[in-house]
């Protein structure tokens, strides 16, 4: 019934402007706008153009400059996401200034030059002068912009600084796994054959480099020193975005990428700055990948160095606590491996690992 | 999908139905004039459908917590039980509105009405080249807009990868599952669409080369047409690559090749493939899809040229630097590409290049965008819809158009790339300033196409709801993205960090639905007074170019008896000395002693102002 009723009001409100439609129409006819040289509302729209230009500047300003209830800037934590901020508000301030220049030219010119009954248009169909002008000038800034950011991104892209904290990242649907390379500081290989249910990064246990390898919950990094993300994908497209970090790099299955950043404030300093006790840095996918795309969140916690290393040496190798997989490492790497993840060995082998070491080094 | 999408598919039925007798007139019909209107008829049906979809996930991004119990009749099974958007769907419906708003709309409506409509018009010509090959570029059109249509009513939805398919979401059907039937849909109708384009394209590019009538050289000829024909070697340099990406994509999907997958992990087993990659999609895709931001801009700035200056009564300025801008920007768009993939872990040093060649794309549109401004500058104007709705367009494309160098700009791109900013970017410039472009020209041309005026009052209403409504749409966005609300997110409670801006989002949706709603007054404006209008007087803007020395309609061949000759360019407006404030380009330079520049009474001497020999058959 309530449906009926709404469909009726919609098919008499319909009606009735059908019917103001053509009354104004027929009004038009009779006074014979059809005859007059200038366009009906002429003055209108000018005067409404112009309007346009004033209420969307003010509106412009006022949002831009803390109108808005939030804050729409997300506070920075990175090295680079300085330099890039900073270009960020040249560029605003430079775009900024054009955009407020060419839409009152835009709006001002329509309403100044708007027809009148005696007016003539100038014809005025080229100026070679002023079109090099605004040929070159653009060109000029342009090419400022080029250059600083072309600075920035070499510098954000360069390789990572020696001794950089190495972490890998993967993305898969719908979550974040990540690893860690242990005490031995190496990532171990991985293999997306050796993917199961719970070895999900596909950790190769041929490789030696693997058996310290540990998988916590959380990311975490060390404020103040560069960090290493090798990022991967097992099955589609993902994006590692950390809109505080200023950094984003896609994860691409088959094809490893990896981007570096330093972390300037730690997860408690952005809680003292932003006045919120329970912020956390956030990783973000930033690729459409189905559909849980919206949720693979996963939280990073940046760490004082010190905290870093205690948190990083009290995380238990993946393979003790699967230690299952002890089957997939090679018969001749076994002890090894129990050694590395510090699984408990058992007394009569404790001499031949001890062996084992000794070959190895 | 909704009523009124119904209704002008009974449109398009109208005139399949009632016209049975007139089959080749008005169905099958090789008169470009004819194929014109079916393509701008087809175009406004598909921005009907892709715009409805986007206010079904408007109202998801701007009201979360709404019931959407009431889209149950339309949308069945996609509504989940607690009455919300499924969000698999709300991949496909994003999907779907970007594909049918670029191909189906920006590209097909637009391209497809207004060079086929214009370009013998403007250049003084019977018709196209190949009038059959029209018809079947039409009818290619129409099977591809067929089976798209189809895809939406798949049990396992449309595709839903993103209008950019990227594989390997795309390629596995296990992945989403859109990337089941509702992808091969997709790549089929994709297929036939760009055969459609490039059999379009072949013949705007050899009429307008082989089919000016005398007098009508490159440097006369109008910017639209100078528009539509740089579009359409654009076209036909870059659909091809599409091709060849989707047919590997095929491949990929159907024959167990690995050109775009590797080393893939996916629903409980590790997939054979290997060493193929996915960058490899991106960058085809990209060579098509960057200059098809220009395939679909171009003709809107072209028609935008033609309807700044008719109505400021002013010639256009700066005609051969907008002309080299336009040839500037077509090359430029070649080389472009890969900023849309600075993050994808391509070679930083290719990001520098890119970036570089992108940022130079800016100096050619800088270029546009003054000599649009100085156009207006001591001009006389007259507000008709059209001129308002190009106005718009520029406004949009500066808006739009700025914050590209923000995007272009790889260190920048880092943090702003895939968020809401780039949403607002390519919005304003490409969606919103085409659209207007297209809106404009429907406005202007409208008295030639059907030889009937639209209602100017109706006109207006429709501009201003759509002008301030889309500005309220998408300047709020940019917000939204400097605080790197990323894209394609059902919803965003699941962040601390994107929290904010639920207030900014509703305000959003609904602008974005009171807009949508303007545009039911364009339609009932546009199919009233194709029946009602006021009657169109042979010229009522006062024009110089060609199409409005034709008939009031117009018949087959365009003009009565013999094709006009050209004597001039297309912009005498305002001519000092002139009694009139436009000069016709069939109007030669020795009738008009009093106006004449030294260089065209030079110009008259030499002139021959018989009429044209003998139609070009």
């Amino acid at each position: 019934m309530l449906n009926l009723i709404i469909v009726l009001a919609v098919i008499l409100i319909v009606a009735i402007l059908i019917a103001i439609f053509k009354v104004t129409t027929l009004v038009g006819i009779a006074k014979g706008d059809a005859k007059k040289p200038e366009p009906s509302n002429n003055k209108l729209n000018a005067t409404l153009l112009a309007l346009f230009l004033v209420a969307g500047l003010f509106g412009f300003f006022y949002y831009s400059f803390g109108g808005l209830d939030e804050d729409f800037v997300q506070p920075i934590a990175s090295e680079h996401g300085l330099i890039t901020e900073r270009l960020f508000w040249i560029t605003m301030g430079i775009t900024g200034f054009v955009f407020v220049i060419t839409q009152i030219f835009l709006f001002g010119f329509s309403y100044k030059y708007q027809y009148k009954k005696d007016g003539k248009a100038t014809f005025y169909a080229h100026n070679n002068k002023l079109e090099v002008i605004w040929t070159a000038v653009p060109a000029v800034v342009l090419a400022v912009l080029i250059v600083s950011g072309w600075k920035a991104w070499v510098g954000i892209t360069s390789p990572a600084p020696e001794g950089a904290e190495v972490v890998e990242v993967m993305g898969y649907q719908y979550a974040w796994a990540v690893r860690y390379p242990g005490d031995d500081k190496k990532l171990g290989d991985s293999d997306y054959k050796k993917i199961d249910v719970t070895n999900q990064m596909g950790i190769d246990f041929s490789d030696k480099a693997s058996f310290d390898d540990f998988i916590p919950l959380e990311l975490h990094i060390p404020k103040g020193k560069p960090v290493l993300l090798k990022i991967r994908a097992r099955d589609v497209i993902h994006s590692v975005y950390m809109p505080h970090f200023r950094m984003q790099m896609n994860a691409v299955p088959g094809m490893p990428t990896h981007f570096w950043f330093t972390p300037t404030k730690s997860t408690a300093d952005m809680r003292a700055e932003t006045g919120n006790p329970d912020f956390n840095y956030e990783l973000v996918c930033n690729k459409i990948c189905g559909k849980g795309h919206f949720a693979m969140r996963y939280v990073v916690v940046v760490d004082e160095p010190a905290d870093y290393e205690k948190w990083y040496s009290e995380q238990t190798p993946w393979l003790k606590q699967n230690e299952d997989y002890l089957s997939q490492v090679p018969a001749e790497l076994k002890e090894m491996a129990k050694i590395a993840a510090g699984i408990e060995a058992e007394e009569a082998e404790i001499v031949n690992i001890d062996n084992a070491l000794v070959s190895t080094n | 999908m909704s009523v009124a999408d119904i209704h002008i598919g009974e449109e398009v039925h109208h005139d399949e139905h009632h016209e049975q007798s007139f089959i080749q007139k008005y169905i099958f019909s090789t008169d470009h004039k004819m194929i014109a209107k079916q393509y701008l008829i087809s175009g406004i049906f598909w921005a009907l459908i892709g715009g409805g979809l986007s206010i079904i996930f408007r109202l998801q991004l701007g009201f979360p917590d709404m019931s959407l119990e009431w889209l149950r009749p339309i949308l069945g099974k996609w509504i989940t039980s607690a009455g919300k958007l499924d969000s698999e769907f709300y991949l496909a419906l994003v999907t779907m509105h970007g594909t049918i708003m670029v191909f189906f709309v920006l590209t097909a409506g637009l391209s497809g009405t207004f060079s086929n409509f214009l370009i013998p018009l403007q250049i003084g010509a019977r018709d196209m080249a190949s009038g059959f090959m029209n018809m079947l570029s039409y009818w290619l059109f129409f099977i591809s807009s067929t089976i798209m249509f189809v895809s939406l009513f798949l049990e396992t939805g449309p595709a839903g990868g993103g209008w950019t398919v990227y594989p390997p979401l795309s390629a596995l059907p296990q992945a989403i599952s859109g990337s089941g039937l509702g992808m091969t849909l997709w790549l089929v109708a994709m297929v036939f669409f760009i055969a459609s384009t490039l059999l379009g394209g072949i013949n705007y590019i050899t009429t307008v080369i082989n089919l000016r009538t005398e007098g009508m050289s490159f440097s006369r000829l109008p910017l639209t047409v100078w528009a539509f024909f740089i579009t359409a070697v654009i076209g036909l340099l870059s659909f091809p690559v599409l091709v060849a990406a989707a047919l590997l994509l095929v491949f990929d999907r159907s024959f167990g090749t690995s050109f775009y997958l590797s080393e893939i992990y996916i629903g409980g087993e590790a997939l054979p493939n290997m060493g193929g990659s996915p960058i490899l999609y991106q960058h085809l895709f990209w060579f098509l899809g960057h200059p098809e931001v220009y395939i679909v801009l171009l003709p809107a700035l072209g028609i935008t040229s033609e309807i700044i200056a008719t109505n400021s009564r002013k010639p256009i300025f700066g005609y051969t630097a907008m002309i080299m801008s336009m040839l500037a920007i077509a090359f430029l768009s070649f080389i472009v590409w890969a900023h849309h993939m600075f993050v994808t872990g391509m070679n930083p040093f290719l990001g520098s290049i890119f970036m570089f060649l992108t940022l130079i794309i800016a100096v050619p549109s800088a270029v546009k965008a003054f000599n649009y401004i100085t156009t207006l500058w001591k001009g006389n104007i007259h507000f008709t819809p059209a001129m308002l709705f190009s106005i718009g367009l520029v406004s949009f494309f500066i808006s739009g158009g700025l914050t590209g160098i923000f995007l272009g700009n790889s260190a920048l791109d880092i943090n702003l790339h895939d968020t809401y900013f780039v949403v607002a970017h390519f919005h304003l410039v490409m969606g919103s300033a085409s659209f207007f472009g297209m809106l404009a020209g429907v406005y202007h041309w409208f008295p030639k196409m059907f030889g009937r005026m639209m209602d100017e009052k109706l006109g207006y209403i429709h501009f201003w709801f759509s002008f301030v409504g889309i500005y309220l749409v998408f300047f709020p966005l940019h917000y939204v993205g400097i605080a790197g609300f990323p894209r394609r997110y059902y919803s965003w409670t699941n962040f601390d960090a994107f929290n904010s801006f639920t207030d900014l989002n509703a305000f959003v949706s609904i602008a974005a639905i009171l807009t949508f709603s303007a545009q039911f007054v364009f339609l009932f404006n546009f199919f009233y007074s194709i029946f009602k209008g006021r009657k169109a007087p042979q010229n009522p803007w006062g024009s110089t170019t060609l199409e409005w020395t034709t008939p009031r309609i117009p018949g087959h061949g365009n003009w009565e008896g013999d094709i006009p000759k050209v004597y001039r360019w297309a912009y005498d407006y305002s001519k000092p000395g002139a009694k009139d404030d436009f000069i016709p380009q069939t109007v030669p330079y020795s009738h008009t002693p009093e106006s004449n520049l030294p260089f065209e009474n030079e110009l008259a001497k030499t002139e021959d102002v018989s009429p044209v020999a003998q139609d070009a058959k």
